[in-house]
């Protein structure tokens, strides 16, 4: 557990360095200390240890994990440099409440009570509300970020009913207490814990935006700040379902009967929500908040089909996921940045529509290939590691003998490529743009680490096997 | 072994192309391309005429999943590796007469592809198979979409969305076979497409199953009703990517139907075999007709594509030995006379800045080179006796015709339809007064004529001794028919 110990020290510490006059030592001091906690979470490796009062467990599973948030969360820190040179912002604070909020993450995704879980749900979205109306004078972001902060508190709310229910009706706090309750459903079991486990599953269902919790999303990611979209869309949404599964799997396996069906049931819509509204959007940033629910409900196929494989695919799943989203955002970022041109309407709002990528792979053929690369993977065509993961989760459903539900995923996963390919089409086979951008080299070493990722899973998926 | 290098050699040429981009791209593009066609020629010599596959490797690939990297050729590969390896040289060489922009990118994408088409023909495990279905499709994208005609963006589109729609019905169908398969704690289940064989399925699954992959092949191929996205396609690609999608790319499909559905479904087969000869020969009666009316004529050699592959599938499904030689031989044959017609098009194409029947006519007077070959091309096309066409439509409609009197008469009309839309194609275009666009008309370069003449050759051997390749596929075949005869159907 020393990832959150050192993680909480130097959030504090990065809000003191920010004192100094010079900005520019805050984002290599931030990567360092990422890469040092990613370090150290390895430390527990194929060991399993209780921390602080039987609160929080490793495993290996949670490690690697760990290891997704904190890649996704070095990947998108090295693409913020240009908080250094934006005078109305305030890196020290952003990165200081960017570590904070990886410690709520770890908490979800090594929780052994269900208070820690509260605590980390809560450390993770306050942080995030933040976040989100960073950009303190854009009307859009102060509206996405009162929306988000809303709607979030609400859902919280109703989870910590269902927690409240839950121990109502097992009397305990920690998982393997109410697992060990809901382990024999043939005796009869309280009503109150069905309940507790449904508002349970609401509050955790709504932070990883699956339908019909995930009217928010769109206005909250479009609102945001560029790079905490991409932090949200990846750390958030890999803690969601980290926490989930470890809910399920621990304690409510034992009545996988009641839960499954709506669990298939909320899947099912929220890939039909998330792909077709997805088709509609002229933003490409708000595509790729549709996108973000479409996944989530690839990855919710997993857990409404829990087996033996549900881990595997949802490790692989959401490293794929976050991966992609990061390489496109990250392209997203220059292109919002320095095609201003065409990216600034009449009424001076910053648009982030498809069309702005007009041209780009001609202009910059780095940008392209990785843009290329992470929508293939995004659409899950073979030799990328999305491809693999659509595998996983699909082979999860089959084992299961959901057919039904596969086929839902199949037909959405068809109407994904006509989005995922707008950008491609543009970028490729129209023609605009005059000048190349300007790729500084953090952002050529994570879109160029993001490629050979991608295509590196694609091809030997079993690279990640084993390791949990 | 020599699997391994016709898969990942034509990646390395295509990736060391894009790399060192020098001035000779075309040149180097088409020494690699020959470079392949001697390996492929080397398999094809060394290959013993017998049911089992040769040249293979097998890897563990995703260990825990038993997925293998396990490729080989078969009787039923032979064919269409040498195919493969064949036209893609003389793709490339029918471009040195133009010039596209970004050549490096242009010919390393063909060489993807091929490399792609390679890894579909030669695939033993079933999700390798589907990986490099799927993998053909992004070069070939590309291709079309980058240097297509005007109308490109939203065909290809359709073209691609279309496809993998189909494709992952197959996924679906692939991934079912792979849970049937056996486990234990130590053996995972296993993707070999030789395990699929040996499933006891149930009639329903195998209902299901048929229709999975049915519809994912039918649309590679395509099949009516599954053709819309084709004759556009083909003709807004630019003229090298209509030769791969046509010449190659589409025989996917029909190798497909051989491959999976045939031994894997046989029940299914049994209950849709005769719905999907009824939809073959519907499209081969239709798809003539359309041609007949066509002014265009890179769209009237696309929808003569369209007819004859319907009878290619109709035959597979005739589930006769005949049928399925026929087959074979047919898709190597109209592989050739494919490519060759469209590369008759190109070349009056870039002559003439018109593909329009009604603009052409009196190119014989001035062009005899281009004029016999031409004739040559297009007799292979008609099935003309002597000629590649011949055998494997005589093969095919002798196989229709045993499995059902009535489709094999109907099918049979490709042959008389066959005849009046070439030869309305040759009349228009190269008879007649000439027009002010053909009054100058060059007759064929040296390098054009080497196109037509690896092709010709090839016209001519598989008319007079089509015996070559039959005796290359027959035991891959006659093996094949006997275990859906006799096993699969009883085990089933």
């Amino acid at each position: 557990m020393l990832p959150i110990v050192l993680l909480s020290v130097f959030g504090i510490g990065l809000l003191f360095l920010g004192f100094m006059k010079s900005r520019a030592i805050l984002l290599p001091a931030t990567l360092l200390f990422l890469v040092v906690a990613l370090a150290v979470n390895f430390i527990d490796w194929n060991k399993s240890y209780l921390y602080f009062n039987d609160m929080l467990r490793t495993n290996n599973l949670a490690m690697v994990f760990t290891a997704i948030i904190l890649l996704s969360a070095f990947m998108v820190v090295a693409l913020s440099s240009n908080f250094l040179n934006d005078e109305s912002a305030q890196p020290a604070e952003y990165y200081a409440i960017i570590l904070f909020s990886l410690v709520g993450a770890i908490m979800m995704v090594g929780f052994e009570n269900l208070i820690m879980l509260f605590v980390g749900v809560e450390i993770l979205s306050i942080s995030m509300y933040v976040l989100t109306g960073s950009d303190k004078r854009n009307l859009r972001s102060n509206e996405a970020a009162m929306k988000y902060f809303l709607m979030g508190s609400f859902a919280t709310g109703i989870m910590l009913f269902g927690m409240a229910l839950l121990y109502g009706a097992t009397g305990s706090f920690t998982i393997a207490g109410i697992g060990s309750y809901a382990a024999h459903p043939q005796v009869g079991l309280s009503l109150l814990l069905y309940v507790g486990l449904l508002m349970l599953l609401i509050g955790l269902l709504f932070k990883v935006s699956a339908a019909p919790f995930h009217f928010w999303t769109p206005d909250v990611y479009d609102g945001a700040p560029t790079i905490f979209t991409a932090f949200m869309s990846t750390v958030v949404k890999t803690a969601g379902f980290a926490a989930l599964f470890r809910l399920l799997s621990v304690s409510f396996g034992g009545v996988y009967t009641f839960w499954w069906t709506i669990l298939a049931i909320i899947t099912a819509l929220t890939l039909v929500a998330g792909n077709i509204t997805a088709v509609y959007q002229n933003s490409f940033k708000r595509m790729m908040a549709y996108s973000s629910i479409s996944h989530a409900g690839y990855l919710l196929i997993g857990l409404a089909s829990l087996g033996t494989n549900t881990k595997q695919a949802i490790v692989f799943y959401s490293l794929a996921y976050s991966i992609a989203t990061i390489a496109a955002f990250g392209v997203l970022l220059l292109v919002a940045q320095q095609r201003s041109s065409q990216t600034i309407t009449s009424e001076g709002v910053i648009t982030e529509n498809f069309d702005s990528f007009n041209g780009l792979a001609r202009q910059n053929p780095l940008l392209g290939v990785a843009m290329t690369v992470s929508m293939l993977s995004l659409a899950g065509i073979p030799l990328t590691a999305g491809f693999w993961g659509k595998f996983y989760m699909f082979s999860t459903a089959v084992e299961r003998g959901q057919i039904w539900l596969l086929v839902v995923a199949v037909l959405m996963s068809a109407v994904g490529i006509y989005y995922y390919f707008r950008v491609i089409i543009a970028m490729y086979f129209r023609d605009g743009g005059n000048d190349p951008i300007q790729v500084a080299p953090f952002y050529r070493y994570v879109l160029v680490a993001a490629t050979i990722l991608t295509l590196g899973l694609g091809i030997a998926p079993g690279l990640l096997e084993g390791l949990f | 072994m020599l699997t391994l290098f016709l898969i990942f050699y034509p990646v390395v040429a295509a990736t060391l192309i894009l790399l060192i981009r020098g001035e000779r791209i075309k040149q180097a593009a088409l020494v690699a391309a020959l470079v392949e066609l001697a390996i492929a020629g080397a398999a094809l010599v060394s290959f013993k005429p017998d049911a089992s596959s040769q040249f293979g490797f097998d890897y563990a690939w995703i260990g825990s999943l038993g997925i293998r990297f396990s490729a080989g050729i078969d009787g039923i590969s032979i064919l269409l590796v040498l195919l493969t390896g064949l036209l893609v040289p003389f793709i490339i060489l029918s471009t040195f007469n133009r010039s596209y922009k970004q050549p490096a990118t242009f010919y390393a994408l063909m060489l993807y592809m091929q490399a792609a088409l390679m890894g579909v023909f030669t695939a033993r495990d079933g999700f390798l198979f589907y990986l490099f279905f799927e993998a053909a499709l992004i070069p070939i994208y590309f291709l079309a979409a980058m240097w297509g005609g005007e109308n490109r963006i939203p065909v290809t589109f359709k073209f691609f969305v279309y496809t993998i729609f189909g494709s992952l019905f197959m996924l679906v169908a692939l991934v079912y076979l792979y849970y049937q398969t056996p486990a234990t704690l130590t053996a995972p289940h296993s993707a070999a497409i030789a395990d699929f064989y040996k499933l006891k399925l149930t009639p329903e699954a195998q209902n299901w199953l048929f229709w999975a992959f049915f519809i994912a092949f039918a649309i590679k191929m395509p099949v009516f009703p599954f053709h819309t996205w084709q004759p556009d396609t083909y003709v807004e690609s630019p003229t090298p990517a209509t030769m791969l999608l046509a010449g190659i790319m589409l025989k996917m499909g029909v190798y497909g139907l051989i491959r999976f559905i045939l031994p894997i479904v046989p029940l299914g087969v049994e209950a849709w075999g005769k719905t999907a000869i009824i939809l073959s020969v519907i499209g081969i009666v239709y798809g003539s007709i359309i041609a007949i009316r066509q002014r265009d004529m890179k769209r009237l050699i696309a929808y003569s594509s369209f007819s004859h592959v319907g009878l290619m599938a109709a035959g597979v499904f005739s589930q006769t030995e005949t049928g399925m030689q026929g087959a074979l031989v047919q898709m190597l044959a109209h592989g050739i006379n494919v490519v060759g017609m469209f590369f008759v098009a190109d070349v009056i194409f870039s002559r003439t800045n018109t593909r329009q029947l009604d603009q052409l006519g009196g190119i014989t007077q001035s062009t005899p080179k281009l004029t016999v070959f031409f004739m040559i091309m297009l007799l292979g096309s008609v099935a003309l006796p002597l000629t590649n066409g011949f055998v494997g439509e005589f093969l095919l409609l002798h196989g229709v015709f045993t499995s059902n009197h009535y489709l094999g008469l109907a099918a049979g009309f490709t042959i008389i339809f066959g005849a009046v839309y070439m030869l309305r194609l040759f009349q228009k275009s190269m008879f007649g007064s000439t027009t002010s666009r053909t009054e100058t008309f060059a007759d064929l370069t040296s390098s054009e004529s080497w196109v037509f003449i690896p092709l010709v050759v090839m016209v001519f051997w598989i008319g007079v001794y089509p015996n070559t390749f039959l005796e290359l596929t027959q035991p891959a075949v006659v093996n094949l028919m006997k275990y859906i005869g006799t096993t699969a159907v009883s085990m089933k």
